[in-house]
C-alpha cells in the first residue's frame, strides 16, 4: 500500500484542533478582506457586521453571502485583495451569460492549490512513480493546470495530454504506461468506447485509478467506468471561484463522500431559500469560504450545488468532513459534456432569430456515453415555409448560433405549435432524461 | 393564373395527417391535390383545396401552423413525355423548380402538374409562350 496521506497531521487532526485553525484563519481573512476589498467592506457594513464580531466559527453565518453576480459586477479583477503584480496566474469561467468570472492566484496560492491537489491524488492512491494521464482541458478552465501542478507536487509524472484527439490519447496510454487517469467521467467512457473501436483491450493497459470530476455522475456511471476501463474510479470536487480541482476528494477506502480540505476551504450547508445554515447532516446548498487564499479569497460563496456534509469518522482515518456527491443544483444550470449551460442562454439565441417564439424546451439525454441536447422550437407562422430547405436552414442557424455562444453542439427539433407544455407558473424549460 | 396552395407543418408523429383530413371533411372542404414532403424530423403537407380561407382558418383553430403560397397548375395530356416536355421548357428558361407534384384528372385524359417556382411570373410567361395550358384555381377545382 502506498502512502495513505499527503499531510497526515492536518488530515487526521482531531476536530477541535482543526476548528481552532479554521477560526484563526477565518478571523485573519475577514479582517484582511474588510480592509482591502471595498465591495466586501460595503456588504459587511450593510449587514452590520465588523471583523471583530467574528469570535467563533458559528459567527461565520453573520457574514453576507457572495454570489456569482458579485464576481461579474467586479469584473475582471475587482475582488482581488493584492496588487496585480502579485498575481501570477488568472483563470476564467466559460462566462457565457454576459461576462465571465475571473479568478487570480498569487505564487503562494498556486502552491496551496498544488498541495491540496497532491492531497487529493494521494486520497486516490496515486504516488511518486505513477504516470498520470491528465485529460482535463488546459487553458482558462482550472481543470487541466490545477491537476497538473498537483501531480508535479506529488512527484509523479504528468502527461499534459489535455482534452480531445482520443485515438492519440489511447496510443499514449498504451506506450507511456499511464497508471492514473484524470478526466471527466463522460470522457473516460468515451475513451473506453474508442479503445473498443481501435482494438485496445483496457486490461492490457496499466491504468489503476481514475480521478473523475467537473460534471455530475452517478454510481451507475462509476460501475460502468470501472468495468469498461478496468480501474478504480473516484470522485473529485472543485470550482474555480473557490480554487479549482482539489477542494474535496473521495478516498479509496470509503467511496462515500469527498473529504473537504477544510483547513483551506470551510464548508457550510444552507437552506437555499432562506439562507439559514442547516444542522449537520442535512441536505442543502453548499457554501464555501476560503481560509488561506491570498489573491482572491471568497467569503460564503454560494455554489448552487446541492450536497450534504457527513461528519461521521471515515475508515480511512481522515477527520476531514465529507461532502456527499453533488446531487443537483439550486438553479437551472445544466452541465452538458462538461460545459455549463443555462436555459436562459438558449433562450437568448432563439429570441435573436426573427419569428422564433419564446416557446422552447431543452431535452437532455445520454446516448451511449455522451450527453446530447435537443432544443425543441415551435414553428410559428412567421418562420414556417412550404419549402423544406427554408426550415432546414432555420434549424441549422439555431444550431450554429447555440454552438457559437455556448460551445455545445445541439440538435434542433422543430415542433408544432402548442406542443410544448405551457405551465401555470414557471415554464418547464428543461427535461433532463439522463440517469444521474 | 396562380393557384393558392396551403401548407401545413407536421411533426413526424402518427395520426396527424388523418387529423387534418378529418378537420377538412368536417368543414366540407374538398381536397383537389396534395403532397407531403418530409425529413427525418418533420414534414410539410401541401394542399390545394376548394375553399382556401376556410381551410386555413379551420386548421389554425385546431392548432396547426398553416401557410399560404401560390403555385401554378399546368395541364398536359396524360401520355408519355408529357412531363418531360414541360420540364425541358422550364430548364431552357433557367427556371428553378422548388418542388412539384402531379395528379391525373377524372377523365384520365389530362395530367395536372403543380409547380412551385421562385419566379412565378416568369414561369407563367414562359410556359404560356410555349403553348401550355395553365389552370386557374377555379378551373382546377372544377376538374
Amino acid at each position: 500500500m502506498a502512502t495513505l496521506f499527503w499531510e497526515e497531521e492536518i488530515e487526521t487532526l482531531p476536530r477541535v484542533g482543526l476548528e481552532s485553525i479554521q477560526l484563526r484563519r477565518l478571523r485573519n481573512l475577514v479582517a484582511r478582506v474588510y480592509m482591502t476589498v471595498a465591495p466586501y467592506r460595503r456588504k459587511m457594513e450593510a449587514a452590520g457586521v465588523r471583523p471583530e464580531d467574528i469570535r467563533t466559527l458559528a459567527d461565520l453565518r453573520r457574514l453576507p453571502f457572495t454570489v456569482k453576480d458579485d464576481l461579474r459586477d467586479n469584473y475582471p479583477f475587482g475582488l482581488f485583495t493584492v496588487p496585480m503584480e502579485e498575481i501570477v496566474r488568472v483563470h476564467a469561467s466559460s462566462g457565457t451569460t454576459g461576462k465571465s468570472t475571473v479568478v487570480g492566484y498569487t505564487q503562494k496560492d498556486i502552491e496551496t492549490w498544488a498541495n491540496v491537489m497532491a492531497r487529493a491524488l494521494t486520497c486516490a492512491g496515486a504516488h511518486k512513480g505513477d504516470i498520470v494521464h491528465n485529460a482535463y482541458g488546459y487553458g482558462l478552465f482550472t481543470g487541466g493546470l490545477g491537476a497538473h501542478y498537483g501531480v508535479e507536487r506529488l512527484g509523479a509524472t504528468v502527461i499534459p495530454v489535455s482534452g480531445g484527439n482520443t485515438k492519440r490519447q489511447i496510443t499514449i496510454m498504451k506506450d507511456f504506461g499511464s497508471t492514473v487517469l484524470l478526466s471527466t467521467p463522460s470522457y473516460a467512457l468515451n475513451l473506453a468506447e474508442a479503445m473498443g473501436a481501435v482494438g485496445v483491450d483496457p486490461h492490457s493497459l496499466s491504468l489503476r485509478v481514475g480521478v473523475f470530476g467537473a460534471e455530475p455522475w452517478s454510481e451507475n456511471m462509476r460501475e460502468e467506468v470501472e468495468r469498461k476501463l478496468n480501474l478504480k474510479a473516484v470522485d473529485i470536487y472543485g470550482l474555480s471561484e473557490v480554487m479549482g480541482p482539489g477542494v474535496a476528494m473521495e478516498c479509496l477506502s470509503a467511496e462515500k463522500g469527498m473529504h473537504v480540505f477544510e483547513d483551506h476551504f470551510l464548508p457550510e450547508i444552507i437552506d437555499p431559500d432562506t439562507g439559514e445554515v442547516l444542522p449537520p447532516g442535512e441536505k442543502g446548498e453548499l457554501v464555501f469560504t476560503t481560509l488561506t487564499k491570498e489573491a482572491f479569497p471568497i467569503i460564503r460563496y454560494r455554489t448552487k450545488d446541492i450536497s450534504r456534509l457527513i461528519y461521521e469518522p471515515c475508515s480511512c482515518g481522515r477527520t476531514l468532513v465529507r461532502m456527499e456527491k453533488v446531487t443537483g443544483r439550486t438553479d437551472d444550470m445544466l452541465i452538458i459534456r462538461g460545459v455549463n449551460v443555462f436555459p436562459s442562454q438558449v433562450e437568448h439565441v432563439l429570441m435573436g432569430i426573427e419569428g422564433v417564439e419564446p416557446h422552447y424546451q431543452i431535452v437532455v439525454e445520454r446516448e451511449g456515453n455522451l450527453d446530447t441536447m435537443t432544443v425543441q422550437v415551435e414553428v410559428s407562422e412567421i418562420i414556417f415555409s412550404d419549402e423544406i430547405r427554408v426550415l432546414e436552414n432555420l434549424s441549422r442557424k439555431i444550431q450554429v448560433e447555440i454552438k457559437d455562444l455556448l460551445g455545445v453542439t445541439c440538435k434542433v427539433k422543430l415542433v408544432e405549435p402548442k406542443t410544448i407544455q405551457r405551465s401555470e407558473g414557471k415554464a418547464q424549460r428543461v427535461i433532463d432524461k439522463r440517469k444521474m | 393564373m396562380r393557384v393558392e396552395q396551403i401548407a401545413v407543418f407536421l411533426e413526424n408523429k402518427s395520426g396527424r395527417l388523418a387529423e387534418i383530413t378529418s378537420i377538412l371533411a368536417e368543414n366540407d372542404i374538398n381536397i383537389r391535390a396534395l403532397s407531403v414532403a418530409d425529413t427525418a424530423d418533420f414534414g410539410i403537407l401541401r394542399l390545394i383545396v376548394d375553399k382556401v380561407e376556410k381551410a386555413k382558418t379551420a386548421l389554425k383553430q385546431n392548432g396547426f401552423t398553416v401557410g399560404k403560397t401560390t403555385v401554378i397548375a399546368v395541364e398536359v395530356p396524360d401520355r408519355t413525355g408529357g412531363l418531360a416536355g414541360v420540364l425541358k421548357v422550364v430548364e431552357n428558361a433557367g427556371l428553378n423548380v422548388e418542388y412539384m407534384y402531379a395528379f391525373v384528372n377524372k377523365t384520365g385524359e389530362d395530367a395536372v402538374l403543380i409547380f412551385r417556382f421562385d419566379e412565378i411570373d416568369k414561369a407563367i410567361e414562359v410556359l404560356r409562350d410555349n403553348g401550355f395550358t395553365i389552370l386557374t384555381g377555379e378551373q382546377l377545382c372544377a376538374l
